[in-house]
């Protein structure tokens, strides 16, 4: 009898633990994320801003057409998810891309959505609509795009000149929200509404940013949490202590420098930390229009001076990667492999060799151990800027480059850019979508505004466009590695390092997922629980 | 004394008016505007849309005409509109003003409730052990960078108490509130205690060696009295000045205190206003600091007046 007691009696406890186990994992509805946000936007429309300081806060509020899966880290053509858009279609010549609407969803303002919303926000981003954004940062991403078509209220068609595959990563970025037609751009800047499962409450510049649940979100039973609130502070030691103290429940995203996550985890040992690439590389622009960088030879020495590994391990403790223009793999979808990124001049292991040649081709320009070349590099006020910086005119030493640091306040640095009024300068270059067509069209694109060295190469201009209406993914890679290595050996604008940064968040935070290739992807936020 | 008072509050007006013209002109001396940052922040650059956002915004206008527009505008009590936030400038100041007078106000209090008694017994203890280790702590108040002991303030709360006085605009109780503004205050405060301690010493040991004070102790008063009501009342002036001017200055204080206890105070949000070279925000702070200051400085000179018997200010 008593062993009968006794089986009972486990099965009860392992029927409870069963229970309590998988309890546990069941999403809990409620409760306020709190976050720091490391500065003040400018405002509060994603489709103005070119910083991830407007597209965190905000990117809970609206909805996409499509969006990449915010459960898996790495940012690819096969985790895009269908969204406003329940389904999409490409036409047999791959000139037109259908989207069939999600239907019965609203606005926060009680205003249903409609194919007209979608027509509203592409000819906004296209500049063919009567009112106009203060900014149009990515009006390139959709150059190929003639017109957006409504087809009745729930279909919607993007009519292309050539096929152009990446069109929906740029559509699934987080930079590409659905505005509302009956809203105008300036309200978006200060109230925006969405559709998104988090509804803007306030903004109070240098103060706060709060956002409410949708209760009518057309995903029911989202979001989980009842509110984001997000308080500013520019301090980021101040922050830091404020995340270790449990005032908040999450840093901002990818904002902790990796010397600052080891005082995090020795302070607060139970946080759960991430570090992933940003997808933001440091590179030098070159003012190749004015002597001495007008001489390809100084331009590709400086080139092969550089000792990446040292740059990596002296401000990365070693966790940042090397390559070329697309970030580097595994977490990359386009950089190319190790053993072809070093067949460039300049990428070898070897850098005391690396050196010994540019030093030739230094000579070469006439100068030597008797005759320096001075330069000034200029950069922005700013550490991630300046540190570098440092660090570049040292090595720059060892092939008779005498550096000056020239420190450019940001409110300077790109009229003093566009002016062509530097001679080197060390520049941080953010990818909003891991893919080919926004880095190389914006980057490195004849004329493009945030091609700020004019580099213009007409041949390199047609691959460009090749790659982009390549359909196969296998093929397109080859063609991508091609131009990117055809861009380093150019000097075009030498990349140093990618960098990579950590974000942190107490242990009961769950959903978060920290994209592996996009620092701008990943803030949607309808599926995060707090476990308390 | 009634012709002082308005010879004087002419010539604060000539002053303000002076200060309006240098903050408009050296404001827009400065390389950069809001039209260039905003298109730095978005990474590229537009002349065309710049031409037209500087339009919308009314910076393209001649330089004089934008002043005039300002003055008359604040005549009239209207602010203008901040260039980022695009709300009215007033509704962005207003709320701020009352964080910022509430943490200077508790810094001034902390300052001379400090300072002043302290400083007294420094001088009157003048030699001793206690006077030494006064002065040390003075001198470390004057050597400390109030953002360093902000950050030393901070990390030791962290480190002992698990806890944070970061500022709560909600408190839940009397201790949250005193928590959000006393410790910012004493940031701030104990650079200026120091230097108000420091001059009340000085001040003091000079009345304390007068012959009337000699004269007092002679005729049996006793050491509080002498102290406080003799030397004290004779010492005070030079105090006084250095309150007002401290007053003025404390402004520089918080802009490093705001920040490091993420304080949502006008002196913090001046700093960001420049960075954003939101004029109308910037100028209209700017000429509330310089009303505060020249306010400041009248309401020292009248103090004067009522603290010492022989100043007497004459039509």
């Amino acid at each position: 009898m008593r062993s009968v007691w006794a089986l009972a009696a486990t099965a009860a406890l392992s029927l409870l633990a069963f229970s309590t186990a998988t309890f546990a994992g069941e999403p809990k509805q409620g409760g306020i994320l709190r976050m720091y946000h490391r500065d003040s936007p400018a405002n509060a429309s994603i489709l103005e801003g070119a910083t991830y300081s407007v597209n965190v806060p905000f990117m809970g509020v609206f909805n996409n057409l499509v969006i990449y899966d915010q459960h898996i880290a790495q940012n690819s053509p096969d985790t895009l998810r269908p969204e406003l858009a329940e389904s999409w279609s490409w036409s047999s010549d791959n000139k037109k891309l259908t989207f069939k609407l999600r239907q019965g969803v609203k606005w926060h303002d009680g205003k249903p959505f409609t194919s007209a919303d979608v027509k509203c926000t592409f000819d906004l981003l296209m500049g063919k609509s009567q009112q106009k954004l203060r900014q149009n940062p990515r009006k390139t991403w959709y150059t190929e795009v003639n017109d957006v078509t409504p087809n009745g209220d729930l279909e919607v068609s993007f009519d292309l000149k050539r096929p152009q595959p990446s069109l929906l990563a740029m559509l699934a970025s987080g930079y590409t929200p659905i505005y509302p037609c009956h809203v105008s751009p300036a309200d978006m800047r200060t109230h925006p509404i969405g559709t998104g499962p988090f509804k803007f409450v306030e903004f109070k510049a240098n103060e706060s940013i709060k956002l409410t649940r949708n209760p009518d979100y057309w995903r029911k039973g989202r979001p989980y949490l009842d509110g984001i609130e997000y308080t500013i502070i520019t301090n980021r030691s101040t922050a830091i202590l404020a995340f270790v103290a449990s005032k908040f429940d999450m840093t901002f995203p990818t904002h902790i420098t990796i010397p600052l996550l080891k005082d995090i985890k020795s302070q607060a040992p139970n946080a759960v930390c991430v570090v992933e690439p940003t997808n933001v590389s440091t590179n030098i622009i070159v003012n190749s229009a004015s002597p001495p960088f007008d001489n390809i030879d100084i331009r590709r020495a400086m080139a092969m001076a550089l000792d990446r590994r040292a740059f990596v391990d002296i401000l990365f403790e070693g966790q940042a990667d090397i390559g070329g223009t697309m970030l580097p793999p595994p977490q990359g979808i386009w950089g190319m492999p190790k053993d072809k990124l070093e067949t460039i001049p300049g990428y070898g292991q070897d850098v005391n060799a690396n050196r010994e040649e540019a030093k030739k081709l230094m000579q070469k320009a006439g100068y030597g151990p008797d005759k320096h070349l001075a330069v000034k590099v200029s950069t922005r006020n700013l550490a991630e800027y300046r540190d570098p910086a440092v660090i570049l005119i040292d090595q720059l030493k060892s092939i008779y480059i005498d550096g000056e640091l020239d420190v450019v306040e940001t409110a300077n640095w790109f009229p003093k850019v566009a002016r062509k009024d530097y001679m080197l300068g060390l520049n941080l270059t953010g990818n909003s979508v891991d893919d080919p067509d926004q880095s190389f069209y914006e980057n490195y694109s004849c004329g493009s505004e945030r091609n700020y060295t004019n580099y213009c190469n007409k041949e390199i201009e047609k691959l460009f466009d090749l790659q982009s209406q390549e359909i196969d993914t296998n093929k397109r890679k080859q063609l991508v590695w091609d131009i990117d290595k055809k861009l380093q050996e150019d000097v075009a604008r030498p990349i140093i390092f990618h960098a990579r940064a950590g974000s942190c968040w107490q242990p009961y935070v769950k959903g978060i997922t920290i994209m592996s290739n996009s620092s701008y992807n990943g803030f949607r936020y309808e599926d995060v629980w707090l476990d308390k | 004394m009634f012709a002082y008072l308005v010879r004087r509050l002419f010539l604060m007006l000539v002053t303000l008016f002076g200060i309006s013209v240098v903050i408009f002109f050296l404001l827009r001396i400065v390389p950069g505007n809001i039209v260039d940052i905003l298109f730095a922040a978005a990474g590229y650059v537009d002349p065309a849309d710049e031409v037209d956002l500087e339009k919308q915004l009314g910076i393209d206008q001649p330089l004089v005409m934008q002043y005039l527009h300002w003055i008359s505008g604040l005549l009239h009590g209207d602010l203008g509109y901040s260039y980022v936030s695009e709300k009215p400038a007033l509704q962005e100041i207003l709320p701020r003003i009352p964080i910022t007078a509430r943490l200077a106000g508790l810094a001034l209090l902390f300052s001379a409730s400090i300072g002043i008694p302290l400083g007294v017994i420094s001088a009157v203890k003048q030699g001793t052990r206690l006077d030494y280790a006064l002065r040390v702590v003075s001198l470390s108040g004057l050597s400390l960078p109030s953002f360093w002991l902000g950050l030393l303030i901070l990390t030791a709360s962290v480190a002992m108490f698990g806890q944070i006085p970061i500022f709560n605009p909600n408190p839940a109780t009397w201790l949250e509130a005193f928590a959000t503004y006393a410790v910012p205050a004493a940031a701030v405060g104990f650079r200026s205690a120091a230097l108000t301690m420091r001059i009340t010493r000085s001040s003091m040991l000079e009345v304390l060696r007068q012959d009337y004070i000699r004269t007092a102790r002679a005729k049996g008063a006793s050491d509080a009295a002498v102290n406080y009501h003799h030397a004290l009342k004779n010492a005070i002036l030079p105090v006084i000045t250095v309150i007002g001017i401290e007053a003025a200055f404390l402004i520089g204080g918080l802009i490093v205190t705001e920040t490091v206890f993420n304080i949502p105070g006008v002196a913090r949000f001046l700093v960001e206003a420049i960075r954003w070279r939101d004029y109308p925000i910037v100028q209209n702070l700017v000429m509330l600091i310089a009303v505060v200051v020249v306010s400041a400085n009248f309401i020292v000179d009248m103090l004067y007046a009522v603290f010492d018997p022989r100043i007497r200010y004459t039509d």
